[in-house]
């Protein structure tokens, strides 16, 4: 299976090219890839602890007897 | 302030896709360049983060505000994004919009710059982001590669559009 391939246009010459991906290019690609990944599922989990703190922390307000309207205020 | 505003080049992504279009022989004879992007991608998420690789690198500094109708978000990163595409979860035949634009780019400093873009979907979830990023590159800007930064590739009909800015 052939590498993915980029476009490549040279400004001066107005040239445009479709090249194929080095097998290094290929391993770069996917290795950004991976990263961004790791990116996105970090963030992921960052916000998912943040909305179980919050929901614990609005169950707690709640037994201490705040009505919703009130919590809300709260996090205003 | 710029009073002139001239294409330099442009692609569109033919039906075989494109992991990147690089934009080389860039002419030194402009103040600034404007890149403007309508990008729509492979990766399986309604977005996907737009890379810009100057002279052949990536790693500069970035910050971003982000947001996608329901929270906003804010950081840093060390990866030149700077703008946004549809990914290939969104709604079919939408298109993100980017733009990105680069001051004194044959400046022998460091240098600057900005970044906004929006992901189109047809649903709930829809991202807007600022970005501005710096890279101590003191070599003029010869060449410009876009990529999307999480692996996708470019679809067919994505376009590209170089444009060089003069200040006189």
């Amino acid at each position: 299976m052939p590498n993915p391939t980029r476009i490549e246009i040279n400004c001066t010459t107005g040239v445009e090219s479709i090249i194929e991906l080095t097998d290094a290019e290929v391993a770069e690609m996917e290795a950004q890839a991976a990263i961004a990944e790791a990116k996105r599922a970090e963030d992921e989990a960052a916000k998912a602890a943040e909305e179980a703190a919050k929901a614990s922390a609005q169950a707690k307000l709640a037994a201490l007897g705040l009505t919703a309207e009130e919590i809300a205020a709260l996090s205003k | 302030m710029p009073n002139t505003f001239t294409l330099i080049a442009s692609s569109t992504v033919g039906a075989g896709g494109a992991a990147s279009i690089d934009f080389t022989s860039i002419p030194s004879s402009y103040t600034d360049l404007v890149i403007k992007l309508s990008g729509r991608t492979t990766y399986a998420s309604t977005v996907e983060a737009t890379s810009l690789a100057l002279n052949g690198s990536n790693t500069y500094a970035t910050k971003y505000l982000q947001g996608d109708g329901g929270s906003a978000a804010s950081g840093s990163q060390t990866i030149l994004n700077l703008g946004l595409m549809t990914g290939a979860n969104a709604t079919g035949n939408t298109f993100g919009n980017s733009e990105f634009y680069i001051p004194n780019y044959t400046s022998s400093s460091a240098k600057a710059f900005s970044g906004e873009g929006v992901s189109e979907n047809n649903a709930t979830q829809a991202f807007a982001g600022l970005f501005a990023g710096s890279a101590s590159l003191t070599a003029a800007i010869t060449s410009i590669t876009i990529t999307p930064n999480a692996g996708g590739s470019f679809v067919q009909h994505s376009t590209a559009y170089l444009y060089g800015v003069r200040s006189s």
